[in-house]
Parts: C-alpha cells; structure tokens; sequence
C-alpha cells in the first residue's frame, strides 16, 4: 500500500504556514496498531520475495560453488567446494582457446549489431515519419514477418550460403543483418512515432533533407531506444547457438562461445568443475553488460511488450 | 527504405517459397532436387512415428509451459510492486537469469540435476527422498526438467507484466476498496482485466516460441548421451526421443540426415500450425482481452 501525505489544503494561509501544516501531517506518528500491521506486511512482503529469490539464485550458487571445485570433488555428493581451486579459471584457458572464441563471438555479435542500427534506422524513419504511397502495406508486411518462425527460410538460406561458399566462414551470421530485421524495425518506428512533428518541420522549414532530419534530429532524440535495439541484438547473436551450429561447425578456429562450450565436455570427457567454469565466463559478459545498461534493458522489454 | 526491400526478398520471401517448392521434392543438398510430389507430407502424417513423437513433446512443453510461466511472472511482478524499499534488487534477480546464455544454462541444469553427482539430488536424499528422480537421464523426467530450466528464465516476461501491473490506474482500487472488494475480487475484476493485453501477447509469443525451441534441448541431449556434434543426429532428443521438440527433429532430418526436402516440409508444417494458432488466439481475444478505452465488464 502506498502512504499519502495528505497535500496541504489550498487555503488563505500564507504558504509557509501551509508548508508547516503539511510538516506536522508528516510527523504525527501513527497508531501503534497500524504501525504494528505495517511492519507485520512488510515482514510478510519481504519473506516472500526472499524466498523466491533463493529459488532464483540457487542454480547460479551451484554453478559458483562447482566452479571452483578440484575435478574430483565434483563428481562428488558434496556441495561445498573444499579446497578452492580459483585456478580453474585460469586452467579453461589453457584448456581450450577461450580467447579465439570470445574473439569470434564477440566479431559476430558486434558487427551484426552495427548492421542492424545501420539498416534499420532509416526503414524505421520512412515507416513513421514520412508519407508515402504502400506505407501501410510496408508496416503490415515488416509485422508479418515479425511473427515468422526463421525455421521457414532457413532450409534455402543454406543452401543459397552452400552456392555462395560462405560454409564455415563468418558471413553468414553478420551480412543478413546489413538487410534489416522485422523486430528491431518494428521497435524503433514505434518509438519514432512518439517524437512530435513539430521537432521535424522546424528543420524542414530551415531547408533540411529528409536525411539530415533523420540524422540531427530523430537519431539524437532515439539514443534510447536505438541503444535498446543495439544491446538486445549484441545479447541475441552473443547468445545465438543455432545459427553457428549451422554455419560454423565445421571448422573449430571459428567457433563461438556457445558452440565450443557444447563441445567442451566432448574434448574433454566431463569435467563438470571446468564446464562451469567456462559457463560463468560466458555468462559474465551479459551480466556486465546488464549492470552498465540496466535501464536500457528494462525499459526495451516493456517497450516491446506494451506496445506490442 | 531499399536495403530492407531486398533483404525482404532475398532472406524472406524468396526463401519462403523455396522451402515451400523444396517442401514437394527430395533433396540432399547434393545432387539437384527432385520431384516428388506431396509425399514428404504423406510420409510425415501416415507413416512417421518420430514425427509424431515431436509434436506431443512439443504440445507437452508449450501446454504446461506457457500458462506456467505466463502465471508465476504475473505472480512475481505481483510481489515486486509490493515493497517499499529494495524492489530493484529483487527485480534484479529475478530477470538477470532470462539474459544467461541458453547453452550455459542448459550445460548448469544438466550438471545440477545430475541424478549422480549433483547437488538437487544430492539435497532431496538429504530431505529423506531414497530414490530421487534421475532427471535429464530419464524419459519420464526429462520433460519436467527442461520445464523447471525453462521457468527459470520468466525474467522478461515478469518484466513486462511489472509494467503492466504499474499500468493499473490506482483509482480503479480505490473505486473497489469503497465497494468493498476483496483482494480476490480486485484481482480478478480490476487487474486481470487491465493486464489482459499484456497475457494475450504472452500467449501468442510464448506458443510461436515453442515450436522453436532448440538450443536447451540439443545441448541437454547431447550431453546426457555423452557424445559429440558428429553423432549429435543420433543422439539429440535423447534420452529416448523424450527431448525431441519439433525444431530439434527438423535440425535432425535436414541438418543430420540431409533430408532437406523432408525439413521443409516440417518447416512447412510448423509455419501452418502456428498461425493457426495465432489466428484461433486472436479470433477468441476479442472475449477476453480489453483494452484500454474499451471500458471495464
């Protein structure tokens, strides 16, 4: 329940009188027994989402605790590493080229990135702020396509990527995205729409094209949703596994994160103390990531859901 | 406007129909595909059982899946708009899992629910319970545990149903307090109605989303089955099919068995039900979904 201190009543007093008034409101102290009731609920509110978290935090704490566990104790019962072997993180590296998958993961996810910002922006601005003829035809299309499941194309992409020898290179995964992308085109032209016109006929009225409205003046207006769009593509292709798994897994220096880590316990055999290890590492990217833009990411999932 | 044009044609339209032509031929991928008229379809509804075996564990995921996590989200953002202080650490926790990567995410459950080694059954022997479920490593069980992965990951969806839930213009309460409603009664006749447009895109998404789901399963399946991507075609779904979902048997007939005339198909299949689908969601979402401006029943 959210407390209302009650405004001060729009009376003759002169105003500081009033500002004392609504003070002395604030300070009177409440009945016991409500006060009582508040901290009971709030005991009760907080137990509750304790306990959830616990459930939510549990499957981290165990890979945690796994990680830094010697080969042998994880094939144990035991649940508390004992020793610590910190050096596990340190030991994935040698292990397996950590750094090349990164690198790969972090190329593919970066340039696929700037290709979705680079192609979807200006489709985005004609589907909102421009007139034209099949506009609406345009819109309901880019919706249409929102809805496809990739599993319909994806047999002739293949094969057009067999013809064109881009197998088992990095092509694939980063120039479709030079070509748009229904999601982000759809994401970025509702909220085109919600910057007033007036913002734009004063540029036209100063002689401005419609590229250069688009550039000085809905881009800097967009930065948030724009930087929505950008992060939940970095985190898609980050966390993609099927497209490498189509066009990558037949050669191993071009690997991904995702892929090498589902080959990780195949190389070898199960050392489950590793295989965590290596998971956190391909997790703490994302998590990163999450605490610098924690705003962009909560705003873009309403942002995509209400409007949707 | 053009770069999009021709992605659309190039990496949509163009491919649709070709896997809608491939979907009536046999093709290898090698040699040039073949004629074959609507068998691939008959094949699939008369005389393939794994087919079959596909879509029940696909119905079985999407039935008890969605409105599972469509009701815990709401039941989680329902619990973060009540504390005064401290909801951002909460909301924190509960949405960073649905960020994790899904095979590390798949690699972790597999690990904890290790029937041998992990630590859930390690805890529920503690608790008293001899012979625990052995998880990933069993048909009968491997379902719900792909359930229990899957819930985990409810971050995004809570999300927007927070803001959904934020949504609820307070007078409506205060309107419902004067009535003397019951905290039931506000619920089922203030919120739900509010958040209905929130649950039926929940609804569509999370069913589309079904027939899609791939990478947990494929990692889960090929790691209890201990092999590698080179066998991955004969072993995803395991253990005993109980993992095949729909996308994985797709992957498997064209990917692992070059069946690629046989894939479309499937992919054919998948695109037709899944509109329908989405068409019977929105045909019967005009009973059920209001929005705002339509006025409250």
């Amino acid at each position: 329940m959210r407390t209302r201190v009650p405004a001060a009543e729009t009376s003759p007093i002169p105003s500081s009188a009033a500002a004392t008034a609504a003070l002395d409101v604030r300070a009177r102290p409440l009945p016991p027994e409500e006060q009582r009731r508040r901290f009971l609920r709030s005991v009760a509110t907080h137990s509750m989402l304790i306990v959830t978290s616990l459930m939510f935090l549990l499957p981290m704490v165990f890979v945690l605790t796994t990680s830094v566990m010697t080969d042998q104790q994880s094939l144990t019962r035991r649940i508390w590493p004992d020793p610590f072997v910190w050096s596990n993180f340190l030991d994935v590296f040698s292990r397996i080229d950590l750094w090349r998958y990164t690198l790969n993961t972090m190329l593919i996810a970066t340039l696929s990135t700037f290709g979705i910002v680079l192609s979807c922006v200006p489709v985005a601005y004609a589907l909102s702020r421009m007139q034209w003829r099949g506009r609406q035809a345009a819109f309901i299309l880019v919706l249409a396509t929102l809805m496809l499941p990739f599993q319909v194309t994806i047999v002739p992409l293949y094969v057009i990527f067999v013809r064109l020898d881009w197998i088992n290179t990095l092509l694939p995964l980063i120039v479709p995205a030079f070509f748009g992308d229904a999601f982000s085109i759809f994401l970025l032209r509702q909220f085109f729409l919600t910057i007033p016109e007036e913002m734009s006929d004063a540029a036209r009225v100063d002689g401005a094209s419609e590229f250069q409205i688009m550039i000085r003046v809905i881009v800097p207006l967009a930065k948030p949703a724009i930087a929505a769009v950008a992060l939940f593509n970095f985190l898609y292709n980050w966390n993609d596994f099927f497209g490498p798994l189509l066009y990558l897994i037949g050669n191993n220096r071009l690997w991904t994160l995702g892929l090498a880590l589902s080959e990780f316990r195949t190389m070898h055999h199960v050392e489950w103390n590793l295989t965590m290890a290596a998971s956190l590492l391909f997790m703490l990217p994302v998590i990163v990531l999450f605490f610098l833009a924690q705003r962009v990411f909560v705003e873009g999932v309403t942002l995509t859901g209400v409007k949707g | 406007m053009s770069p999009w044009i021709v992605g659309f044609l190039g990496f949509i339209l163009y491919p649709m129909l070709a896997t809608l032509y491939f979907s009536f031929t046999r093709y290898d991928l090698l040699s040039t595909p073949e004629w074959y008229g609507i068998q691939n379809y008959v094949y699939m509804f008369t005389k393939d059982p794994n087919f079959w075996v596909a879509v029940r564990n696909t119905l079985w995921i999407i039935v008890f899946g969605v409105p599972l996590s469509i009701g815990l989200s709401i039941l989680t953002a329902w619990m973060l708009t009540k504390p005064r202080r401290g909801a951002k650490v909460y909301r924190t926790i509960f949405f960073l899992p649905s960020l994790a990567p899904p095979v590390a995410v798949a690699l972790a459950f597999v690990f904890i629910f290790n029937p041998a080694t992990g630590p859930i059954n390690a805890v529920l022997t503690r608790l008293g319970w001899s012979d625990p479920p052995l998880w990933f490593f069993d048909a009968q069980w491997s379902k719900p545990a792909m359930l229990i992965l899957t819930l985990w990951g409810i971050g995004g969806t809570m999300i927007i149903f927070l803001a959904g839930l934020l949504d609820v213009p307070q007078q409506l309460y205060e309107a419902a307090d004067i009535e003397g409603a019951t905290g039931w009664q506000k619920f089922r006749h203030v919120t739900l109605p509010t958040i209905s447009p929130v649950i039926f895109f929940t609804l569509v998404t999370g069913v589309i989303y079904g027939f899609q789901f791939f990478t947990q399963a494929y990692v889960a399946s090929i790691t209890v089955s201990g092999s590698s991507t080179s066998q991955a075609a004969t072993s995803v779904g395991a253990p005993n099919e109980s993992l095949m979902f729909y996308s994985v048997y797709l992957w498997q007939q064209g990917w692992g068995n070059f069946r690629m005339g046989y894939a479309s198909a499937l992919a054919w299949m998948m695109f037709l039900v899944t509109m329908a689908c989405t068409l019977i969601l929105v045909k019967t979402s005009k009973r059920w979904v209001h929005y705002a401006g339509g006025g409250f029943r």
